[in-house]
């Protein structure tokens, strides 16, 4: 394996942790309103107290090494993208404040606002990831610059719009067998409701999105030619997805969070399998796309990173272990919590 | 002035990022602090230090959360507004930006978790490292970070590939690179402004408790070790400002000559104030020290400094600003020596907490440190302009092509709302930690108790009794 294709899997792997992780907090966000009582909802806030900054990192992370290992797709993307991105910081923004802000205060008004905010901000940070990953497989208009060509209307396109409903759906899902999880008693109950309802949403959205996906971009699939066992993730996928109910039915919440999570593993897998060896694609022309080798840093550089990545990510998961085993358990309320 | 993409876009980014620098540089000195004073209490078990560490740690979380919410915004601008610059030094500038993530945010973000949320989850030591490690964590990202910023400064270990518009540095040796010429100057100076104000912070909250006869024993405690800080950080600046100013007279002369208005290469003054005039190549209102700056630089009075008579018109930075937040800067720096070390002095006679008006003038000298990392900054960025990486792209070629002013345009107002309303905020939250205090030992062991039935109650596996503090039901805490 050449140096280029590794960096492009381990951006993938940076991808998928994030997605993974993040995703379970994003979700927690998202329903977040759906609880009334004020003590609920600061169960709720704290279940993913000590671990959404970390989990944030990932993303962090992942913007660091694609600037460093593939800095044209980095500029590219971010460029082209400018008001989602300006709008994804904002929303990135008001999640963090909102968690730390929220109970700081004890006025009505004042929690009622973070609420808000913590909600809006995660549904629309999930959101625009969704959307994003949707213009990606789409193809985006790059002329032979590099550079993006389109406007801000050509983002929002009907199957991109689908995408990132699906996110969506799928962290809210991601999100309610975490809290499941993390709760107990009465609330764990109400918790139990929505783990049904945000499993069905994403069954059906997840069902029509392959099908759009095989409709609109048949180009999708053509690295399954080349690459056939790749049709064993596929499978795999649907027989997480197939668990996540089983689970939930058998009372073995544990196992349905593997299964979204691993549902949402294979499904970052497939949207980088559906780009390789491209990371842009240009719709105007395939001889404008931006690959794993043309977008890329050079051979010397990817091999100093790639001794970072081997010095750094070692510690990296094994202080992701450490803090979740230190914070496991049943979220409660006490002197420290939000 | 113009309204175009790259007038805005160097506004966005100034806008940004000095607001996301007045977070990072309190939670690098609060971090020094926190460990000294839970150092303290693991070394003398006295409570009274383990209610400040406990104390001064909400108001980390506070400060830290802010630095990360804006941080973010500050690794996307180089790819949604910088695209072009972006292309240029991907291959140099990215590693250190990814090396800060993997090696120092993993670390900070990691154990803030335990520091925050994990006093009743862990032991005392356990503890104590947890907070070591964030404050190396956010020690480490400074290391990153200006090692990447004096690459621009002073660009090393890369060698040019392609040309015109394809053109692109490369690397050739990562070490060179990360110790750059300037790096390790920079980077000294820069965590020493940033104990200076961690210094600073301290002593005046605790300062405005004493004065208010609060919390007396943890103030005294707390002021004492912040004294410490500030005044050996502050004499620090000193040596450091003064090595760095020389390493600079070599590598930026035009930077130099523009901090100091040397207009003609020579024997150089060193301006105590004043307004340099570009157009009669003099300074106005000033008093200097004659020969001031060749003996700072080159320990003779009469050496020459290459003046911005040696620098092509299209190549000098502007003045008046870098000029400007230099001397603020400097003079600032002369003012926290003197003040440390007159407190100091009566820290040492013992009759320091008696002196109210000296007391009061620290509860305000908060403002001081603020603005001298801020000049600190401008002074550095401006005067390497127009140059976004010295001497080889220019900051006008380093844009994005698929951004229109009206993007930038709307990006800054939406900025321009959100964080003077983030900060009002901020401002009102620690307003409010400060005016409540540390908790008193009795409210902490009463805590403490719950906390521990709590554990014992999870080891045991019976659930644990839930036993929310009192406090938590007024909402005081949180």
């Amino acid at each position: 394996m050449d140096l280029n294709t590794f960096w492009f899997i381990l951006m993938g792997a940076l991808l998928t942790g994030y997605a993974i992780l993040d995703g379970f907090d994003l979700g927690v966000g998202i329903l977040h309103l759906f609880v009334k009582k004020d003590e609920e909802r600061r169960l709720l806030m704290n279940s993913i107290g000590p671990l959404w900054d970390g989990n944030e990192v990932w993303l962090v992370t992942f913007g660091g090494a694609l600037f460093a290992a593939f800095p044209h797709a980095y500029a590219t993307a971010f460029s082209g993208f400018y008001l989602p991105f300006m709008l994804l910081l904002f929303a990135l923004i008001f999640r963090a404040v909102s968690m730390e802000f929220r109970s700081k205060q004890e006025m009505r008004w004042w929690r009622q606002m973070w609420d808000v905010s913590f909600t809006g901000a995660s549904t629309l940070a999930t959101f625009l990831f969704g959307v994003a990953v949707g213009n990606m497989m789409k193809g985006l208009p790059i002329g032979p610059d590099m550079e993006y060509t389109g406007g801000l209307f050509n983002l929002l396109g009907p199957f991109p719009l689908l995408t990132g409903v699906l996110a969506v759906a799928t962290f809210a899902m991601h999100g309610s067998i975490y809290l499941y999880l993390k709760t107990e008693g009465n609330l764990q109950k109400r918790i139990q409701r929505w783990m049904w309802t945000t499993f069905g949403v994403f069954l059906v959205l997840y069902m029509l999105t392959t099908m759009a996906t095989l409709v609109m971009l048949p180009s999708a699939v053509k690295n399954f030619q080349e690459i056939p066992w790749a049709w064993v993730v596929v499978v795999l996928n649907v027989l997480a997805i197939a668990n996540i109910p089983r689970a939930i039915y058998l009372g073995k919440p544990g196992y349905a969070f593997i299964s979204s999570a691993a549902t949402i593993a294979a499904l970052t897998f497939l949207f980088g399998f559906d780009l390789f060896p491209n990371m842009i694609v240009s719709s105007i022309d395939p001889a404008y796309n931006l690959t794993i080798y043309n977008a890329a840093s050079s051979q010397k550089t990817l091999g100093i990173m790639r001794w970072i990545a081997i010095l750094g990510m070692p510690f990296v998961l094994s202080y992701t272990v450490a803090i979740y085993w230190i914070f496991r358990g049943k979220t409660k309320l006490g002197k420290f919590s939000y | 002035m113009d309204l175009d993409v790259l007038f805005l876009s160097r506004f966005q980014f100034a806008l940004t990022i000095m607001f996301h620098y007045l977070f990072p540089p309190l939670s690098i000195g609060l971090g020094v602090v926190m460990v000294i004073t839970e150092g303290m209490f693991l070394k003398t078990k006295n409570r009274q230090y383990e209610v400040m560490a406990r104390f001064w740690t909400k108001i980390f979380a506070v400060v830290f959360a802010m630095g990360v919410a804006t941080g973010i915004v500050m690794e996307f601008e180089f790819g949604t507004n910088w695209a072009t610059y972006s292309r240029y030094v991907g291959d140099v500038f990215g590693s250190p930006l990814a090396a800060e993530g993997v090696f120092a945010f993993f670390l900070e973000s990691g154990f803030l978790a335990v520091l925050v949320f994990g006093w009743d989850r862990v032991g005392p030591k356990m503890h104590f490292f947890s907070t070591l490690m964030v404050a190396f964590g956010s020690m480490f990202s400074a290391v990153w970070i200006v090692v990447a910023n004096s690459w621009q400064q002073t660009p090393a270990g890369f060698h040019i590939v392609g040309e015109g518009m394809m053109a692109r540095a490369e690397i050739t040796d990562f070490w060179t690179m990360v110790f750059n010429p300037s790096s390790v100057d920079r980077l000294t100076h820069t965590l020493i402004g940033a104990f200076i104000l961690g210094g600073f912070f301290v002593m005046s909250i605790t300062a405005w408790y004493i004065l208010h006869k609060r919390h007396m024993v943890v103030a005294k405690q707390g002021f004492t070790i912040g004294l410490a800080v500030a005044t050996i950080a502050s004499l620090a600046a000193l040596v450091s400002g003064h090595h760095q100013a020389q390493t600079v007279s070599v590598t930026q002369p035009a930077k130099l000559a523009t901090f100091e208005g040397h207009f003609k290469t020579g024997p150089a003054d060193l301006w105590l104030f004043g307004i340099p005039d570009p157009d009669q190549q003099k300074v106005h209102m000033g008093i200097a020290i004659p020969g001031g700056l060749s003996f700072l630089v080159h320990g003779d009075f009469d050496a020459d400094v290459t003046g911005l008579d040696a620098i092509p018109e299209d190549e000098h930075p502007p003045l008046q600003i870098p000029f400007q937040t230099y001397h603020l800067m400097v003079a600032l720096g002369m003012y926290f020596i003197f003040i440390t070390l007159l407190a100091s002095f009566f820290r040492w006679r013992g009759t320091l907490f008696d002196k109210r008006w000296l007391l009061w003038v620290f509860v305000f000298s908060i403002i001081g440190p603020y603005i001298a990392n801020q000049a600190g900054w401008i002074a550095a960025e401006v005067g390497r302009q127009p140059w976004i990486v010295y001497g080889l792209l220019r900051t006008s070629d380093a844009l994005s092509k698929a951004v229109s002013a009206e993007e930038v345009l709307t990006s800054i107002i939406l900025f321009t709302i959100i964080y003077l309303f983030l900060f009002a905020i901020w401002l009102y939250i620690m307003n409010d930690k400060i005016k409540h205090g540390p908790d008193d030992v009795s409210e902490l062991e009463s805590g403490m108790e719950g906390g521990l039935l709590e554990t014992v109650g999870e080891r045991a596996g019976t659930g644990g009794a839930s036993l929310t503090n009192p406090r938590d039901k007024d909402g005081k805490e949180g």
